[in-house]
């Protein structure tokens, strides 16, 4: 069985689409919806570490409860930065650019989930079931808003 | 015939009434002067206009001036009578400050100047920007107070001839989140309620509504069911001890940005003990099983702890509610501006909806509105939506648009959503938007963290055009000003939350040059040569009717259906309750009857939102979710508010109104009763936080967050402990600054963050953090309102009175019920 190391990975990728989110949020202060809504929904991935790492134990596999990536002193300079470029034009085309990434992530996080669900199903693994059944829609939400937010944003920052 | 001083009892007179009877008429009057009736030379129809309410009045004009107001006998809304700032308000029309002339910046400074040389800088300069970058340079920031007819015609120039996707209002700011609640669980606006709801409602529940204060006459319905038999339970959700809470069964005070958290836990009680209506439910809404399953994390002893609320208030709400009859709730914007604004707004739908309680008498939402024609903002697309109802994401509706407009589909901007206020002042900001035409609003004290609005106002890149009745903060930014008339001036219709339509007619001329914001938005058309497809003008109309006969055709079929009305229908009597149409010529009570809703995929204007990630669902998702239109019931998680108090910052600050005045006070505060009522600003702290500082009534603090600072004499209110309240009317045109703080601030928006609801994108105004400290010790106390909300629980304050200058009349109806 193999079913360790699937959440090993899921561990893994979740930790870092939380990372990367908190990294877009934080080069986009001055987009006040994105640096917030971003927040948010890192915090989803955070709670998956968490459970992941719960359910881990039950499987063999050791993994660090406390998701990574709480910002620093870096991530404060990259949020003035964004304030002090808030005037200019071309953080949009980097907003663009980063959601693209943030889909890519998700999307693969989302198929993450979708293999641990069909693990857990064919190993008859309830609990393991249940949480992905659980996890997995908060990733598509992830996945759909940055799809969302980039077709909003893509016209202004585009053709203006 | 009784006199009354009308700002020292906002609510006048009871007339006690039983369940099921209906609300005596009480005709309410102030002429000015000494004037009586007999020295009237005519009185003009209109509705009111400093408020959501829509009390049918009739104005006094002597030598072609306005001297008074009447309320109408024969309104639906009000039988007869007015609030204070109706009564007062009107004043204002007349002041000597008024806008007269177009004025154009020279060399830095305002001038005056003729109206072609302002109206050919303003659509010079657009065509010049149409030209170089195109409609993504262009966007209107317009409000909540002008007419349907000139919505319409705005939404037609901008979307329908600029092309352009960057219109908005003001509304965004006071009952966007109304519109989204509703298309979240019924996929369109339109609100399942009639004021006549009240008269037979057995249950009451106002969630962050102080409705004592924003629709005083509605509120005056609500006492007279109070005063009689039978009369209702009253559940209230406000952090402050409003009028409302006063006379609530319960009152539930919760932690600010914890609305959710508390709705989850009424529902969790509610489905928990089975008070729901599994019929209904089940013949009529889909989503019910993930509500269920949503809820049962949010017992009441967790809202009790998250939201600090005792656990047995909690369930007691939940059981009155759950075992009302005739249930009636209403919501505004202690929902709205605060923290998950849609998703608390939409879990009081889920309420009614669970119960059954929609569609028939007694049973209804009112997802309210704060200014009087908000509705009409979203209705004629001036939010941006687009006219009547449509759905931007439904390719049959554009092109039924396209139809209506004889423009090709492709003209209509349809991309993607459209762009929310918020987001136009951002591109300001960053230097893509580079004309901003703003009609009748103040963004320069009404937007969040003041600050930076001004900072984006004033850049030498963007083009500001600000059509208003006054210089207003914001129009001392503006490179071109143009002086519009206001209400009583011109004519045109007005439709408000219970969907009820008043005629307001011309009654004088408006002063000096100052021309209707109709004439202005044609003329505006006629100089950038809009044309339809063919090459006709695109707009088809030159008078209001013309505009209004446009509008019926754009709304015929449509849930709000005006098209069986007429000028000549809404002359004489009541205002009317849309749809109209050829089946309900005298108009519709009650929508949604029998679970009948407007949801279909093909016909709803919405599919809906993500209510944490705003993400629009499209339209396959929508279809699978809920092929056969019915209501949505969607459940929501808790999360904690964007910033929190904390060591520095230990307070939470919510901002709000007050009964005498209406927005940022440029009309009510040249009413002089109204003004006198609530002559400064105040801040509001609870008598223990006082206490534990050893503050007294009248100190004066220094409210502080990481956005700026106010000075303001405190008030010791029934604000809940760790909350401070600030009204936002008070900016600075009448102060030494003119348009920005000279020294110390008093916009409570010098305060506010900027973050918005993702799902309605309406900023919160009700979570930041702040500090407060103690400047000096107060020489009297805060000459805040003793009336309202802001009652003092200490101290030797004199109470609120208006004196013999604002002594207005009262004809009780004799004879019982009408």
């Amino acid at each position: 069985m193999k079913l360790g190391l699937a959440i090993e990975e899921l561990h893994r990728s979740e930790n870092h689409l939380a990372r990367v989110l908190l990294a877009v949020s934080d080069r986009h202060k001055a987009d006040h919806e994105v640096f917030y809504v971003a927040r948010d929904i890192a915090g989803w991935s955070q709670r998956h570490v968490q459970e992941l790492a719960r359910i881990g134990a039950d499987f063999g596999v050791d993994l660090d409860p406390e998701p990574e990536g709480e910002p620093g002193i870096l991530e404060k300079v990259q949020q003035a930065t964004s304030d002090l470029l808030g005037r200019r034009p071309e953080p949009g085309l980097l907003l663009l650019a980063d959601l693209r990434h943030v889909h890519r992530e998700a999307a693969g996080v989302s198929l993450d989930w979708e293999l641990l669900a069909q693990a857990a199903q064919g190993a008859r693994k309830r609990e393991l079931l249940n949480l992905a059944e659980r996890c997995h829609p908060d990733t598509l939400r992830q996945m759909r808003w940055a799809n969302a937010k980039l077709k909003e944003s893509a016209t202004q920052a585009l053709v203006s | 015939m009784g006199r009354i001083d009308r700002i020292a009892a906002p609510w006048g007179t009871r007339t006690p009434y039983g369940p099921g009877e209906t609300w005596p008429t009480r005709v309410d009057s102030y002429l000015a002067d000494g004037l009586s009736e007999d020295d009237v030379d005519r009185w003009v129809q209109s509705a009111t206009i400093l408020h959501s309410n829509g009390d049918g009045l009739d104005i006094a004009v002597k030598d072609n001036r306005i001297v008074g107001v009447r309320g109408r006998a024969v309104d639906r809304v009000n039988h007869g009578r007015l609030g204070p700032k109706d009564l007062y308000g009107w004043q204002a029309n007349n002041s000597p400050e008024r806008l007269t002339r177009p004025l154009i910046r020279r060399n830095g400074e305002l001038v005056e100047t003729d109206w072609d040389t302002a109206m050919d800088a303003v659509a010079g300069r657009c065509r010049e920007l149409l030209d170089e970058q195109g409609p993504s340079a262009v966007a209107f920031y317009t409000t909540g107070q002008l007419f349907l007819e000139e919505y319409y015609t705005l939404g037609l120039i901008a979307h329908g001839g600029i092309g352009t996707n960057h219109v908005d209002g003001n509304t965004r700011l006071c009952t966007a989140t109304a519109a989204a609640a509703l298309k979240e669980t019924f996929a369109s606006d339109g609100q399942p309620g009639s004021y006549t709801d009240i008269d037979s409602a057995d249950v009451i529940c106002l969630y962050g509504h102080n409705m004592a204060e924003t629709q005083t006459v509605l509120w005056t319905r609500i006492l007279d069911r109070l005063a009689g038999p039978n009369p209702p339970q009253i559940v209230c959700v406000d952090p402050r001890q409003t009028p409302v809470a006063r006379a609530a069964t319960v009152h539930l005070a919760p932690r600010p940005g914890t609305n959710v958290m508390l709705m989850n836990a009424l529902l969790h009680e509610i489905i928990g003990n089975g008070w729901i209506d599994r019929d209904y439910v089940e013949a009529h809404t889909v989503g019910f099983d993930e509500l269920e399953k949503r809820v049962q994390d949010y017992p009441p002893e967790l809202a009790a702890e998250v939201c600090d609320v005792p656990v047995e208030d909690i369930r007691e709400a939940a059981r009155i509610i759950g075992h009302a009859e005739r249930l009636f709730s209403t919501v505004l914007q202690g929902f709205y501006q605060s923290h998950q604004a849609t998703a608390a707004a939409v879990q009081v739908n889920n309420v009614n909806v669970v119960r059954g309680m929609l569609g028939k008498p007694g049973c209804g939402i009112l997802q309210m509105n704060g200014q009087p024609t908000a509705q009409n903002t979203r209705e004629a697309g001036a939010d941006g939506d687009l006219p009547a109802f449509r759905n931007w994401s439904n390719d049959s509706h554009i092109a039924d648009l396209a139809r209506v407009w004889n423009v090709d589909p492709l003209d209509i901007p349809h991309y993607s959503p459209p762009t929310h206020a918020m987001q136009m002042f951002r591109y300001a900001e960053e230097g893509s938007i580079r004309f901003l035409y703003v009609t009748a609003t103040n963004p320069a004290v009404s937007l969040p963290e003041l600050a930076r609005i001004r900072s984006i106002l004033a850049q030498e890149r963007l083009f500001l055009v600000v059509q208003d009745i006054f210089l207003s903060e914001t129009a001392q930014l503006a490179d071109v000003v143009l002086p519009a008339a206001t209400w009583g001036e011109k004519t045109g219709t007005f439709t408000n939350v219970d969907r009820t339509v008043h005629l307001s007619e011309k009654a004088v001329d408006p002063p000096g040059e100052a021309r209707a914001d109709l004439d202005i938005l044609i003329d505006f058309a006629r100089r950038l040569d809009l044309r339809d497809k063919d090459g006709a003008p695109l707009v088809k109309w030159t008078d209001p009717e013309g505009a209004f006969e446009g509008w019926k055709e754009c709304s015929k079929g449509r849930p709000c259906d005006y098209s069986g009305l007429s000028y000549d229908k809404l002359r004489g009597g009541s205002g009317i309750q849309w749809p109209v149409t050829e089946d309900a010529p005298d108009g519709t009570e009650h929508i949604y009857v029998d679970g009948q809703f407007w949801a279909q995929p093909d016909y709803c204007e919405s599919y809906g939102r993500d209510l944490v990630t705003g993400a629009a669902l499209d339209e396959t998702e929508y279809r699978a979710l809920n092929p056969s239109g019915r209501a949505v019931l969607k459940a929501a998680e808790y999360l904690p508010p964007h910033e929190l108090p904390g060591q520095d910052f230990p307070f939470q600050l919510i901002t709000g109104r007050t009964l005498y005045h209406f927005h940022t006070r440029t009309k009510t505060a040249r009413a002089p009763q109204l003004q006198a009522a609530a002559p400064e600003v105040w801040v509001e702290m609870s008598a223990s936080d006082a206490a534990d500082r050893g503050w007294t009534e009248g100190d004066l603090l220094e409210v502080r967050t990481p956005r700026g600072r106010v000075e303001a004499k405190v008030r010791i209110s029934g604000i809940r402990p760790g909350v401070l309240f600030l009204p936002f009317h008070y900016g600075y045109w009448d102060e030494p600054g003119g348009h920005e703080p000279d020294g110390s601030g008093r916009a409570a928006n010098e305060l506010t963050l900027t973050d918005w609801d993702p799902c309605s994108k309406q900023p919160i105004f009700k979570t930041a953090a702040a500090a407060v400290t103690r400047l000096a010790t107060g020489d009297g106390p805060s000459s805040a309102p003793t009336t309202t909300g802001s009652r003092p629980v200490t101290g030797d304050v004199p109470p609120t009175r208006g004196g013999p200058a604002a002594e207005a009349l009262e004809e009780l109806a004799t004879g019982g019920a009408r």
